[in-house]
Order: C-alpha cells, then sequence, then structure tokens
C-alpha cells in the first residue's frame, strides 16, 4: 500500500465548499480519515459477531483493509501507543464519512508519497512481511515525488493525531467491554497491544466459523483477555437469544 | 444508447410485475436469486424465505401476435427451512442462493436450488389425471367394507384439474463448512459443482453420501485468510473445465483432469492494478461478485463492484473489453463502505444465444452480444459489446404500461443536472438490482428488485 500525502483538490459543484475553506479552517487531514476509516473497520469486524454466521466474503475484506492501513500507519510512524493528555478537543465524529479517502491518487494535485522503509516494523508476523515486501518491490517502481505537504500536516498535528487515536481505540474498547476507565493507567493496562493486534481479531473472529467437530484437530488460538470479554458477551447475546428460541418453540 | 435509433437495437418494453405492491416489504419476500429454465419457458425465482416460485410462459395466442406470452405462477414450494446448528450456536439461513435448472429428459423438470449449506433436487412434475374406480376404497379414500364388494372393477384415468406438484429427489448435505455461493452444473449433466467460501466440491447427481473437494483455498492457519472463493462454473462445453472467481479480482481456470485436488490453477486471469487509482477501497472493489461463460464458452464474463469485464480465456493478463456500470460512485466508496453497499453482490447475463445464428455466421458481429447487470435505484445496464452502445434503464411500477418503450435513465455525476437526469446524491441505494436473467433464446427479461419481479421484452412489430 502506498503512503500517499494528499492535498485537497479543488472539486467542482457542491464538494468545492470545502475546498475553498481549506486555507480559512483546518479541515480533517488525511491521518485523522484514515483513523476514521480504521475505527469504522474496527468497529464493523466486531458487529459480526451475530447469530447467523458472520459474512466470510466481507469479514475478510474488511480486516484486509484494516490491515492495508495498519501497514501504511507502520510505515507513517504513527502507529504507536504513546500516553494521551488529556485534550480540551472537542471530539470529533469518529465515523463521519469521508471523500478524501474515496480520491483516487489521480485526483491529487501532488504526486505519491514515498513511504520511509527505514521505521518498518520488523515484529509483524511472515505473512504481513510478505505484503509488505510486495508493497515495497512496486511502491519502488513508483517514480513519485515525495509530498511535502503531508508531512508538513503530520508534523503539525503530531499530538492531535496520536490522542485522536488515542481517544478512538478508547471508544471502541467503551463500547465493547461496557467500561468506563477510571484513570489515564488503567486505560492503557487495559488497551495492551494485543487487542489492537489484527490476528488476536482475526483468531476471534475466524474462530467463530470453524466447523467444531470437523476441524477438531486444528488448535485455537488463544484470545486475550479483550477478545474474550468481548466473546463472553457476544456470547451472552446469543444464550439469551437461543433460550428465546427454544422458549418459543 | 441502444433504442435510440438503429435497425438493429431493441426496444425495451414493460411486460409484468409479479410480487406485493406495498413499499413495506417483508423480509422473506426479498428475491435471491432469478433464473429462466432451458426453454425458457419456465422462470425460477428463490427468496430470503427459502420459497421457490416458478412461473410458466403460456403458450403464445395466435390472435395477439404483438406480444409474446405472459408468466403465470407455475409452482410454489418450501424448498429450505431455517435450521439451527448447534455444534456452532447459529442459524443457517433458508434464503436461497442459487437455482439452477437442469435439462429437460422427460416430463418432469428439476432443478437444484441451494441455502448457505444444502443443495437440494427438486422435481417439478404435472398431474392432470387421476385413478378412479377403485374397489377396496372409496372416492375419498376410506377403505370400503370387503364384504360390501361384489362387483370387480378396473380403475380408469380420468382427468383432473392440472396440479404441479414438487418433491425433493436428493438432498446433498453437509458437505460444505462455510456458506455456498454457487452452484453449476456439468455439460456432462451428470455432476455438478459447489463452492462455498473456501472449497469447491463435486457432485454426481445421483449419490448424496459423497463429493468429492476439487478446489480447497483454507490456509492451515486461519488468521492467515486473505482471499475467499465469490463464484464458481463449469465451462459450457468442456466438462472437465470449470472457473472460480476470488475476493482479491482473480479468476482461475482449472482442469480436473491435471489432478484430483485442482489447488494448482491452469490459467490466472488477473488484471494489474491501475496505481492512479488505488485506495483503501480498491480490493473491496476488485472483488468479484459474479462469473459468467459466454455461450460459446470461447469468452467469460465478470462482475466487480463497478465494472463488468468480459475475457477472452486464451488472454489471462487483462479483460478484453471492461464496462463501466455506475463509475459515478467511485467518489462516494467511503459512505457506500460505511453503509455497507459496497459489499453488495451483483450479478450479470449474458443475453441467450441463438445457436443456429452462430453457428452459421461468418461474422461474429452479425451476432448479437449483449450483457446485462444491476445497479441502484432499481437501475439496471445493458452493454451492447457489438454497437458499444449502452443504456440504464428502471423497474418501476411507473414505466407498467405494456408495450410503451422504456424510457433511457441518466445519472448526473456532477455538475448541472441536466432535465430528466437524477444526481448521484438522490439515487436510492436501498433499491439495488442484483439478480437479473435473461431468456435463453428471446428477448425477454426477468429482472428483481428487492420484492418484486419485473418482467421486459423487446417491442414486437
Amino acid at each position: 500500500m502506498f503512503v500517499r500525502g494528499l492535498k485537497r483538490k479543488c472539486f467542482d459543484g457542491e464538494e468545492d465548499i470545502e475546498g475553498t475553506l481549506a486555507g480559512i479552517k483546518a479541515i480533517p487531514s488525511y491521518n485523522l480519515q484514515r483513523q476514521s476509516l480504521l475505527d469504522m473497520s474496527l468497529v464493523k469486524l466486531q458487529l459480526c459477531h451475530m447469530l447467523v454466521e458472520p459474512n466470510l466474503c466481507r469479514s475478510v475484506l474488511i480486516a484486509n483493509t484494516v490491515r492495508q492501513i495498519q501497514e501504511e500507519m507502520t510505515q507513517d510512524g504513527t502507529w504507536q501507543m504513546i500516553n494521551t493528555q488529556s485534550t480540551g478537543q472537542a471530539s470529533l465524529d469518529r465515523l463521519v464519512s469521508t471523500d478524501i479517502l474515496c480520491r483516487s491518487s489521480r485526483d491529487q494535485a501532488e504526486g505519491k508519497h514515498v513511504p520511509s522503509y527505514g521505521t518498518f516494523n520488523k515484529d509483524f508476523e511472515s505473512d504481513q512481511a510478505q505484503d509488505s515486501s510486495e508493497t515495497m518491490s512496486t511502491a519502488s517502481s513508483v517514480q513519485a515525488p515525495r509530498n511535502l505537504q503531508s508531512n508538513v500536516w503530520e508534523m503539525e498535528n503530531p499530538q492531535e493525531n496520536k490522542g485522536n487515536f488515542q481517544k478512538s481505540l478508547d471508544q471502541i474498547f467503551e463500547t465493547l467491554e461496557n467500561k468506563s476507565p477510571n484513570s489515564v493507567e488503567d486505560l492503557f493496562s487495559e488497551v495492551d497491544n494485543s487487542y489492537y493486534d489484527l490476528d488476536t481479531m482475526l483468531t476471534g473472529m475466524m474462530s467463530n466459523t470453524k466447523m467444531g467437530h470437523c476441524d477438531g484437530l486444528e488448535t485455537f488460538s488463544s484470545p486475550t483477555n479483550t477478545a474474550s470479554n468481548s466473546n463472553c458477551k457476544s456470547d451472552l447475546n446469543e444464550l439469551d437469544h437461543i433460550v428465546e428460541i427454544l422458549v418459543e418453540s | 444508447f441502444l433504442g435510440a435509433g438503429g435497425g438493429n437495437d431493441i426496444q425495451w418494453c414493460f411486460s409484468q410485475v409479479k410480487g406485493a405492491v406495498d413499499d413495506d416489504v417483508a423480509e422473506a419476500d426479498i428475491i435471491s436469486t432469478v433464473e429462466f429454465n432451458h426453454s425458457g419457458e419456465l422462470l425460477a425465482t428463490g427468496d430470503k424465505g427459502g420459497r421457490v416460485v416458478i412461473f410458466q410462459q403460456e403458450q403464445e395466442n395466435k390472435t395477439q401476435s404483438h406480444s409474446r406470452g405472459e408468466y403465470n405462477v407455475y409452482s410454489t414450494f418450501q424448498s429450505h427451512e431455517p435450521e439451527f446448528d448447534y455444534l456452532k450456536s447459529l442459524e443457517i439461513e433458508e434464503k436461497i442462493n442459487k437455482i439452477r435448472w437442469l435439462p429437460q429428459k422427460n416430463a418432469a423438470q428439476f432443478l437444484l436450488s441451494t441455502n448457505d449449506k444444502t443443495i437440494k433436487l427438486w422435481k417439478i412434475s404435472e398431474r392432470d389425471k387421476r385413478p378412479e374406480g377403485y374397489n377396496l376404497k372409496e372416492e375419498d379414500g376410506r377403505y370400503r367394507d370387503p364384504t360390501t364388494v361384489t362387483t370387480l372393477r378396473v380403475p380408469v384415468f380420468r382427468p383432473m384439474d392440472l396440479m404441479v406438484e414438487a418433491s425433493p429427489r436428493r438432498i446433498f448435505a453437509n458437505a460444505h463448512t462455510y456458506h455456498i455461493n454457487s452452484i453449476s452444473i456439468n455439460s456432462d449433466y451428470e455432476t455438478y459443482l459447489s463452492a462455498d467460501d473456501l472449497r469447491i466440491n463435486l457432485w454426481h447427481l445421483e449419490i448424496t453420501d459423497r463429493s468429492f473437494n476439487i478446489v480447497d483455498i483454507k490456509p492451515a492457519n486461519m488468521e492467515e485468510l486473505t482471499e475467499v472463493i465469490t463464484a464458481a462454473e463449469f465451462h459450457p462445453n468442456s466438462c472437465s473445465t470449470f472457473v472460480y472467481s476470488s475476493s482479491k479480482g482473480t479468476i482461475r481456470l482449472c482442469d480436473m483432469r491435471a489432478s484430483a485436488l485442482c489447488d494448482r490453477h491452469s490459467k490466472l486471469f488477473e488484471e494489474p492494478e491501475d496505481p492512479s487509482n488505488r485506495s483503501f477501497f480498491s480490493e473491496i472493489i476488485s472483488s468479484i461478485s459474479d462469473v459468467k461463460f459466454s455461450h460459446s464458452g470461447r469468452y467469460m464474463m465478470t462482475r466487480d463492484y463497478l465494472s463488468v469485464k468480459i475475457w477472452d480465456l486464451n488472454m489471462e493478463n487483462r479483460p478484453v473489453e471492461t464496462y463501466q456500470v455506475h463509475e459515478y460512485l467511485r467518489s462516494k466508496l467511503c459512505s457506500l463502505y460505511e453503509n455497507d453497499c459496497i459489499f453488495d453482490k451483483f450479478e450479470c447475463c449474458w443475453n441467450g444465444s441463438d445457436r443456429q445464428v452462430e453457428f452459421f455466421s461468418l461474422c461474429t458481429s452479425d451476432i448479437p452480444s449483449i450483457v446485462m447487470t444491476g445497479s441502484y435505484n432499481n437501475f439496471f445496464r445493458m452493454f451492447d459489446r457489438n454497437t458499444k452502445r449502452d443504456i440504464t434503464l428502471e423497474a418501476s411500477r411507473e414505466n407498467n404500461k405494456p408495450r410503451t418503450v422504456l424510457k433511457p435513465r441518466k445519472v448526473c455525476a456532477s455538475g448541472k443536472r441536466k432535465k430528466d437526469e437524477i444526481s448521484v446524491d438522490s439515487l436510492d441505494f436501498n433499491k439495488k438490482i442484483l439478480h437479473t436473467a435473461w431468456h435463453p433464446k428471446e428477448n425477454i427479461i426477468a429482472v428483481a428488485t428487492t420484492n418484486n419481479l419485473y418482467i421486459f421484452q423487446d417491442k414486437m412489430n
């Protein structure tokens, strides 16, 4: 996945309004919107745990999208868990739809952003490394100038981005766990890396699609606290539902 | 557009609409598949409630030469029931995912219908006579007291009102862990394949307790899963060849003679990505939702979210033709991702074949070749491969005057909206046409909206 810096293009028609205000007020940055997409995707994945078996194709596509964002954010260097200061910012609507992410790079005024491989996280497991190496080989064939504009945005809003990142994690976590963190430390002690570990999450999701008696020899990956908590909650809901069905019949 | 002039362009007219009129759609009535049989006389629909409704075309009335026979309900039956998988604590939906007809061999008709887990072979037969005059039974079925029988008679067949019976002849179950998305009958008419997200199985129509697994893309570690099977189909002429499409936009052609497990494809069809169009949604919109061979078997058509592509089986590295279905949605992908519309699985179909024309024609452009697919706002699109013209039509009750030519529709992507155009933001994304079918011999098409079935035919002069 190419990392790219985006410059808002000047649209025609109704979409122009946001473009013309670019110089006047802060418009959602690419990073923020990418974050929004990541949040949306994670919520979608979690909502897959319903009574009817989740659509595997949809889950795989969403998971791949999350993985792409994760890789890009790693290359960007924004994929870090840091302490956040409580900000007085009004919380933005995380799940706002944006058009900027939908726009192809062809619409961008500037060229593509060449990823910085130096910050590539080597802790990823092999298949993700494979994906990235593919990305590397294809990216190197693309001749594109580095987009300075995006760097400027990143430097201007590092705290905002990381704060928002943390906040969005909180939001998802709260939605799923029904907990209200007492302190910042408590919050981070709960939000460990493994929650955001794509593999664990996929395991939690994929293990639902396994057929018990057919694949009995396969070992189930052990979910972390967070994944198992969310599973427990959904299990309870399912149990209620099943009892309902049984009682009715 | 098609119909805007030109001698051979088809002019489509409304013919019939089936289904409830009210806007409040019952979930069970949502149509999930539409399929003509091989002669076109029968038209089957499956719905979310597990029912199959078969319509039969009336024999052409000699006095009404200006229209073809209407389709009327022929048979309705409950094909699949909701089930509960106790091992996984999950419901198994009764929704009919696909129906495929077998070619007719005798008086009865046979079709395969499938939900997520189980495929059933249904026999649809007519009964228009019944035996009367039994010796030991009364007409109502009660047994007679044998001592009252003083004479013997031979029962005779007497005509009765036509009764159409559907009976399940085979049930092919317990072979799929994941959700079945396709079934396809082989050209040998003895075997068929069923495909789920990760596996494809080969069945014999007579044998229900065994099936062969011919494709398995399940990774050893499910955490490594990044690609699923989305559709599969047998080649129309070569009984050892089939294709399957994936969520990454690839199509693999496999030959069953090569090995028992066709995990290594014979051909891989994939178009290199256009780097200028790359976005976070590129993979999702490249996912192929349907694959259909042409009648000759030389081409195949694939449908992804925004386009229809025609592939020549001899060329793997790119399609020979690409048609944009609704390119104006490209800038709305984020919203469509949010409301899940980006995961809608649109089907596509070829026009019916006129095999005689195909055989005798020296010039392929003499043979009409049109592909059709659905879109949003109850719009559907047709692309004429010879003239390169396309048309957008709408399935709505407002156009329901028979023999009135349908008015072409146009979506305004940006800028000033002309009169009669509809802007992208006004499109109703809940009104989607996912399933369409073309009569195998005539210019009659069946288009399914959410819960209604529209039948259009070309204007006969």
